[in-house]
Parts: structure tokens; C-alpha cells; sequence
């Protein structure tokens, strides 16, 4: 994307996500525990054309670099997703998303009779699949939609 | 066998099995000859569901052993009634006993409670889960019957919800069996047991109906279909008389077929069955004693 297509402006610090799957910002959000609480000051871009996905959403998170950790668990929502590290308005690293083996707190497992579902002290914990996950704890497998079982949406 | 917790079929090996098999018949030679092995050793009951055959056989299995069990009692005269957490109550209960025998109605309740406790803890049941101290006496009265290689095994019935089924499935993973699924469409395996079947490379085949595959089996384990699986009554009595067998559903069965069922049953096995050579399920019961006093003597 060159600076005249750009809809929203540079940061100057912080990250940028590319090549979201249209339509699924607001779950990477989700993902990343960014509700706007936090006080960061996010841009979105929703259904961006692109030669690659043809409509991509595109975030934008100031001042914030993620880790390698939040950075997987955008795979199994976002696999072709390119990650940009902003410092001084530059593009310091870019990456791409890895798949994890494993996703702890971050998916509500669907089984309602799941102990995880429960008032438990426990996180949930999905061990990921080649086409899917699969709760660690009552064995459900989910292959598809893998996104609605984002705990804070 | 050395696991410090039994929380899933899954985890045991051939070795783990079958280590615990021949052990179980030591203890089944003579019962009453072992009660030095685990003096003193106490074993919480904690069933949050009711149970007769599970509870009552690791209760005498701990006895025979020379131990003895400390009880939660029902959920109702429990702190659980309170709000408690099964991770406290756990916690709680690790220090009373040397192990926990715990049966919840919740899919993953004893990997929970493994987490949070040093005792061994054995999974008698959870939800629909697994229950892999019934498989391991399955496979005991499977071994004693008609042994565990070159083996056709059919097991019909609530295969969706039963854990039961899901525990011997993935345990016969381990041996040359090849398995006959025998249910209602709407009852079929759940995703995750047929995964692991496939993933393990098991011959596995799904039929809605008995008499595709009567003739080929060693074994017919059959399991409840539950009324509370239906919307509607017609509906259960519909689907559940096709999966009852009788004396003359077994006519064209092999002479050493081996008819097993975890029990209770209701009416899925007619009672013209209890008194044929085919009939090893009040067997497969009483051989939960044994058995629990060898998974015991291993984990304690």
C-alpha cells in the first residue's frame, strides 16, 4: 500500500497488522485483549481491497509492539496475516504470523458441559489442530468459525 | 503401569495395560490374600453423580487391600451445595487421602482436578466424557473371553454420550482389533474419538444397523440408549427398540460371541441372554474388583 492509498495515517511507534481476513478486525482485536480500555489509540481499516485476500482488514495499535505469543494466536484467526513493527514512523521488523501448538485464555470452549465452562480457577486451554483446536480438557474439536469462541467477544 | 493420574484411555499404552491386566489376576486368584500390600492407605470417594458398581468396587478394591476410604457423601450434603469449586474441593481433599477417585457430570473434570493435587487422582466418569478404569475391566473380561489380538469387537448403542465407549475405543487403539460402531445416526461417535481413532490408524467401521456385522464379532458390547437423549418419547422408543437384542436377535451370532454391557441396562439386553454362554456381563463386573485392586497397587 503506498502513502496515497492510505486511509488511515502513519504511527509513529507502535504495531501494524496486515492482510486480516476482511471482516475479522474487531476478532483480532479480541485476541489481543484490546478493547480500547487500555487507552491505545487503534485505527482499523475494514474491507481494504487486495490482490492477495481480496478484501483485507488492516489494525493499527499505537504505541504497543506484540509478542511473539499474541502474534500466533492471530493465526488461527488471521494465517496470512503480516505483522509490522512501527519505531519513528519506519518499519523496524515485519513478520509473519506461526501457528502455535497450544492457545491458553483466550477461547471459550463451546461444550457447555466443559469443567472450563464452570466457576473454576482455570484458563482454557486448546491445543491447535492442522485444521482446527481441540479443548485439552473435554477433547471438543472445532474446525470451523474458530473465532466466535474468543472469550471477550 | 506409572501414571501419577488415570484421566483418559488415551494415555495407556499396550505395557500399561497389560501390566495392570496380569496384576488384576494375581488379585482375582485369591483377593483375600493382599491385605498387607497398602495398610493404612485411605482413598477419597468423591462421586458428584450416582454410582453402585464403580464406587462399591474401588471401595472393596482399597478394603482388599488393606485400606480403607474416606467419603464425600451426595452433593447435597456437601460444600459443593455451597458454591464450591471443584478445584477447592480437590484441594481440600488432597489432604485427607492418599488418591482420589472422582466421578463429575462435567467433560474434563478430573484433568482439572489432576491439576490442582499431588494424590493420585483416577477419573471414574466425567460427563460424556471417558472412564478409563471401566475400559481397563472391559478389557479384562475382553482378554479372559476371547483375547485382545486378531480381535472384531461391535459396540452399539449411545455411542455419542457414552463414556464408557469412547474410554474402550481409544484403549483398543492399542491392540489388533478391528471396530464395529453400531448406533443411530444421531448417536454416532463424537468428532473428537473418531479423530483419534483415525489419527491412530485404526480399523473403524459405522453401521446403523447390528445385522451387517453379528456374524463377524467376538464381541458385542452394548451400552444404554438414554431417554433423555430424545425430544420426545415415540422418538426414544422408536430408536431404542432397534438396538435391544434378545436370544433370537444372537440366532445367527458366532457360538463364542462374547456379549458384554458396562450396566446398568434397562431393557437393551433381553434377559432370555443372562443365562447363554454369551452373556459375560455380570462377569465384566465382578471383575472391577481386581482390576481397581491392580490400578490401585500401581498408583497408591
Amino acid at each position: 500500500m503506498t502513502d496515497t492509498e492510505l486511509r488511515v495515517s502513519k504511527i509513529q511507534d507502535g504495531t501494524v497488522i496486515d492482510h486480516i481476513p476482511g471482516g475479522t478486525a474487531l476478532h483480532v482485536l479480541a485476541v489481543l485483549g484490546i478493547d480500547g480500555s487500555g487507552g491505545e489509540e487503534v485505527s482499523i481499516g475494514m474491507n481494504v481491497p487486495s490482490d492477495r485476500l481480496g478484501r483485507k482488514d488492516i489494525v493499527k495499535v499505537e504505541d504497543r509492539e506484540l509478542s511473539a505469543d499474541e502474534v500466533d494466536v492471530l493465526s488461527l484467526i488471521a494465517p496470512q496475516a503480516s505483522i509490522n513493527i512501527i519505531r519513528g514512523y519506519e518499519v523496524s521488523e515485519k513478520s509473519r504470523v506461526s501457528r502455535p501448538t497450544e492457545v491458553v485464555g483466550v477461547l471459550s470452549c463451546p461444550n457447555v458441559n466443559c469443567i472450563t465452562t464452570g466457576d473454576e480457577p482455570v484458563d482454557s486451554v486448546f491445543d491447535v489442530l492442522d485444521d482446527g483446536v481441540r479443548c485439552r480438557y473435554c477433547d471438543t474439536i472445532v474446525r470451523d468459525d474458530v473465532a466466535s469462541l474468543i472469550e471477550s467477544t | 503401569m506409572r501414571h501419577d493420574h488415570l484421566i483418559g484411555a488415551k494415555q495407556l499404552s499396550r505395557a500399561d495395560i497389560e501390566s495392570v491386566l496380569d496384576r488384576a489376576a494375581e488379585f482375582d486368584a485369591d483377593p483375600t490374600a493382599f491385605a498387607d500390600a497398602h495398610p493404612d492407605a485411605l482413598l477419597a470417594l468423591c462421586f458428584f453423580e450416582p454410582s453402585t458398581r464403580t464406587k462399591m468396587s474401588f471401595e472393596t478394591a482399597i478394603k482388599r487391600l488393606g485400606g480403607d476410604t474416606v467419603d464425600m457423601g451426595t452433593v447435597e450434603s456437601s460444600s459443593v451445595k455451597k458454591g464450591e469449586s471443584l478445584a477447592d474441593t480437590m484441594r481440600v481433599v488432597e489432604g485427607y487421602a492418599d488418591g482420589i477417585v472422582l466421578r463429575h457430570p462435567s467433560e474434563g473434570a478430573a484433568r482439572l482436578a489432576a491439576e490442582f493435587v499431588d494424590v493420585p487422582v483416577v477419573n471414574a466418569g466425567d460427563g460424556a466424557g471417558q472412564h478409563p478404569s471401566q475400559t481397563l475391566l472391559d478389557l479384562y473380561t475382553i482378554r479372559e473371553n476371547a483375547g485382545l489380538d486378531d480381535l472384531t469387537v461391535g459396540v452399539m448403542g449411545d455411542l455419542k454420550y457414552g463414556r464408557t465407549v469412547h474410554s474402550l475405543a481409544g484403549a483398543l487403539t492399542n491392540f489388533d482389533a478391528r471396530m464395529h460402531f453400531i448406533s443411530p445416526e444421531s448417536l454416532r461417535l463424537p468428532r473428537n474419538v473418531r479423530f483419534d481413532l483415525h489419527e491412530s490408524g485404526a480399523v473403524v467401521k459405522e453401521h446403523t444397523d447390528l445385522d451387517a456385522v453379528l456374524e463377524e464379532l467376538d464381541v458385542l458390547y452394548v451400552t444404554r440408549i438414554q431417554r433423555e437423549r430424545f425430544p420426545d418419547e415415540s422418538e426414544y422408543r422408536a430408536v431404542a427398540g432397534e438396538y435391544r437384542i434378545d436370544a433370537e436377535t444372537l440366532a445367527d451370532a458366532r457360538d463364542d460371541l462374547t456379549v458384554m454391557h458396562p450396566l446398568p441396562r434397562v431393557d437393551e439386553i433381553a434377559p432370555d441372554i443372562d443365562d447363554t454362554d454369551h452373556a459375560r456381563y455380570f462377569e465384566q463386573a465382578h471383575s472391577g474388583v481386581p482390576v481397581r485392586m491392580a490400578l490401585l497397587d500401581s498408583m497408591l
